[in-house]
């Protein structure tokens, strides 16, 4: 939709606040379409895609709202219904950015102990409306992409990295540019995406794919310097990890040893909350006149859940935004930049903050 | 006569109290172990027939309006309609889901922290004086504005005025005009007579009732109808129908749920000390039920099930029929009373008592059951005027939605 179309569309729907007060016309529009909405970014599911087993790449159609602007690379989070509640994730999209694009695309691997990706491996019927969140996080490429470059994949991490292989394949970069890709999966059969990497590979001259099965080799030894061995000039090449925790853990190491630390970008899919911590307080939780305790490494959620509040929640890692509440007054911490926000009646999201002495929480 | 003893009252010892807590705790375990995905469904199924209701109503009187045959009964249609989708947002839809009956579907859309409803007063306010005052200190004399609105003389203790022979007035004019009345609800009309209110906080409350307020009433009786061209009489009318139906139903039910014969109003020293069972026995004391079927139960908010409520305040209220049933039970066990009848014997008992208090206690008889009396020692001239919130006890944690999270740690 042009620019000034958007705008229009914005006028009538306020004007149509009128007709519609106390809801929003999206609430009626979403009767005879459930993608008609821009109150939460809503999705259809339009296939699910198995890749190996237990790994199924799922095509989602967003509803209003959605702007095809992500970096490859970036994450979105996804909640899906199951049993009645909404569940959050967030995957990484691995379905290159399109400014025309009609869909985009997230790769799951169902983890043993996940029935949210189980569900969306096995469960998710074509059809499913599910709410999405917008893009985030920055394991992106630059632009434009570097020389040469270096990409360390674990399992599942392979999808925001075959999101940027695809987008560097789209724009040429992979015959003008010099990339390797460094793959570890357990077997050949749960390799994601094995198909589409080899024939990439067999068609550009600038990309070199290494795949490596653990089951048989083992792990990288990294620490030991068996990385000389898979990529020599790994210290003149940007690159790109992502995959289990301590196989970044191991790479951080190495390239912060090497002094080379800016050069290495890393994609973690868990909270590291870094930040010195709020002080603690006594947290007020307004409507429901209940209170809680807490020291300063305790975020507002936890504070609202052990008191028994029924706190709305997403991904608890400050990506999705489904925890937000109105902060009515006191002074919050976000425990991963040490930002404060003190204002009164202002949004906070409670899965990342902690209470700096105490605050009165609207719920 | 209020009660200052609940379990005195009751005949029933400390130990029997207790237990009854502890049963009552696991009715409460069992449904929130059971909420599934056949309760997300029935919200969803509600909300989208009345958003359906909602739509189907305001066309038939856009299209209705342009012809003379048509007009007059598209708008009796139309408006009744709009005001049975008025009534469900109010009853079941909004009131429950503040109340976050429905917080554990974790759906943004639906969910207590930002539902906005279908009438002039603000959620916010609404969660204030409904959820944690009247839900906390249901019919205490002197915390629970409950006890009249702060308008009528519902309990024998309240003190009897010559403005209390106006009643019947209030009380019609209370009802057709019951949004306005709860649009004010959270002010605390007694505390702002007696000039004890903080002006700031007026103010600002003021404020928030006047733009919710605006809203409502430019959409119904300025937009609607400016749409309807020259014929905009018949939509204002229409629409105002609608409200006054919505008014009218939600004033009965609400008046059914405390103010029927053997509902019973308490002291404040019933709050003293009082522990989570003694609420819990509080709460069936102090509420009524009335009997009907399923269409009535949805269309009341299954306020119907008021005890079952007042237990349970945010449990998913499709679920109170199935409660009712071992509630009821409990309290033949305890032989505690349950309050119940038809709907139209509630209210009429309601109306009674409005019409006997509008006079001095001396010229009227009671209809509540009496309470033991008071041990001589407890006779301290009591003081009835509405406490502000530095007054009120501290909540109790375990009242409410207590339960959620905090089960394994009790």
């Amino acid at each position: 939709m042009a620019n000034g179309g958007t705008l229009t569309w914005e006028k009538v729907r306020r004007a149509g606040r009128h007709l519609t007060t106390p809801l929003l016309p999206d609430d009626y529009l979403t009767l005879l379409n459930p993608l008609w909405s821009s109150r939460e970014l809503r999705g259809r599911v339009e296939k699910v895609v198995p890749e190996t087993d237990d790994a199924a790449t799922i095509v989602i159609r967003p509803g209003w709202g959605w702007r095809f602007e992500h970096h490859p690379g970036q994450y979105v989070g996804i909640g899906v219904d199951v049993g009645g509640k909404f569940h959050w994730r967030s995957y990484s999209v691995s379905s290159p950015p399109k400014r025309t694009g009609r869909t985009l695309a997230i790769t799951v691997r169902a983890m043993p102990e996940g029935f949210v990706s189980s569900h969306l491996v096995n469960g998710l019927e074509p059809g499913t409306i599910v709410r999405l969140a917008t893009p985030a996080g920055d394991f992106t490429l630059p632009e434009p992409p570097p020389q040469r470059l270096l990409f360390l994949v674990g399992g599942s991490g392979v999808t925001p990295v075959m999101s940027m292989l695809r987008t560097l394949d789209r724009r040429g970069h992979l015959d003008d540019r010099d990339v390797v890709v460094h793959y570890s999966s357990t077997s050949r059969e749960r390799m994601i995406f094995r198909d589409e990497l080899e024939s990439l590979e067999a068609r550009h001259a600038g990309l070199a794919v290494q795949q490596r099965y653990t089951d048989d080799e083992g792990i990288l030894d990294v620490p030991g310097g068996a990385l000389d061995g898979v990529c020599a000039d790994w210290r003149e090449r940007e690159t790109w990890a992502c995959g289990p925790g301590p196989m970044l853990d191991a790479l951080e190491a190495h390239w912060t040893e090497a002094g080379l630390e800016e050069r290495l970008h890393l994609e973690r899919f868990s909270l590291d909350l870094g930040g010195e911590g709020g002080e603690g307080g006594t947290v007020y939780f307004q409507n429901s006149g209940k209170e809680a305790t807490v020291d300063g490494a305790t975020t507002v959620l936890e504070a609202g859940e052990s008191a028994g509040v029924g706190m709305p929640y997403g991904c608890r890692m400050g990506i999705c935004h489904t925890c937000t509440l109105t902060l009515v007054k006191g002074r919050v911490r976000d425990l991963r930049t040490g930002e404060d926000f003190d204002q009164p009646n202002e949004p906070v999201q409670t899965c990342v903050t902690a209470p700096v002495g105490d605050c009165t929480l609207n719920i | 006569m209020a009660i200052s003893d609940v379990a005195e009252y009751a005949h029933l010892t400390d130990e029997e109290v207790e237990q009854l807590g502890r049963e009552l705790d696991a009715i409460r375990a069992e449904v929130e172990e059971s909420r599934g995905p056949a309760d997300a469904a029935y919200i969803r199924r509600v909300i989208r027939a009345q958003r359906l209701m909602m739509v189907a109503s305001r066309v038939v009187m856009a299209v209705s309006a342009h012809d003379d045959r048509t007009r007059k009964p598209g708008a009796i249609a139309g408006g009744t309609v709009l005001g049975l989708a008025k009534i469900l947002e109010n009853m079941e839809i909004g009131h429950n889901v503040m109340h976050g009956q429905w917080d554990w579907m974790n759906d943004p859309e639906i969910h207590s922290s930002n539902w906005e409803w279908d009438t002039a007063q603000p959620a916010e306010q609404w969660k204030h004086s409904h959820n944690y005052i009247h839900h906390q200190f249901t019919n205490v004399l002197g915390h629970d504005n409950d006890v009249g609105y702060g308008v009528l003389r519902m309990a024998r203790e309240q003190k009897w005025t010559p403005v209390s022979l106006g009643q019947p007035v209030y009380n019609a004019l209370l009802a057709g005009l019951f949004q306005w009345g709860v649009a004010l609800h959270d002010l605390d009309l007694e505390r702002i007579r007696k000039m004890e209110k903080d002006p700031k906080e007026l103010r600002r409350q003021l404020k928030q009732i006047y733009k919710k307020g605006s809203r409502q009433a430019l959409k119904d009786y300025v937009v609607y109808p400016a749409m309807a061209g020259k014929h905009w009489r018949t939509t204002l009318a229409a629409n105002a129908w609608a409200n006054f139906m919505r008014n009218m139903w939600s004033y009965v039910i609400i008046f059914c749920g405390h103010f029927p014969d053997g509902a019973l109003h308490f002291t404040e020293e019933e709050l003293e000390d009082e522990t989570r069972a003694e609420w819990y026995l509080r709460q069936i004391l102090g509420a009524a039920n009335f009997k009907g079927g399923p269409l009535l139960h949805v269309m009341s908010g299954n306020l119907g099930f008021q005890i079952e409520h007042h237990l349970f305040p945010d449990l998913p209220s499709n679920r109170y029929a199935e409660i009712s049933v071992k509630v009821r039970a409990l309290c033949e066990k305890y032989d505690i009373p349950y309050t119940t009848g038809p709907l139209p014997v509630q209210y009429g008992q309601a109306l009674r008592t409005i019409m006997k208090l509008s006079l001095p206690n001396g010229m009227t008889s009671s209809n509540s059951p009496n309470p033991p009396p008071p041990e001589q020692e407890n006779m301290i001239p009591l003081d009835r005027r509405r406490k502000s919130e530095s007054e009120r006890p501290t909540r109790r944690e375990e009242t409410g939605s207590w339960s959620r999270t905090a089960r394994g740690a009790s």
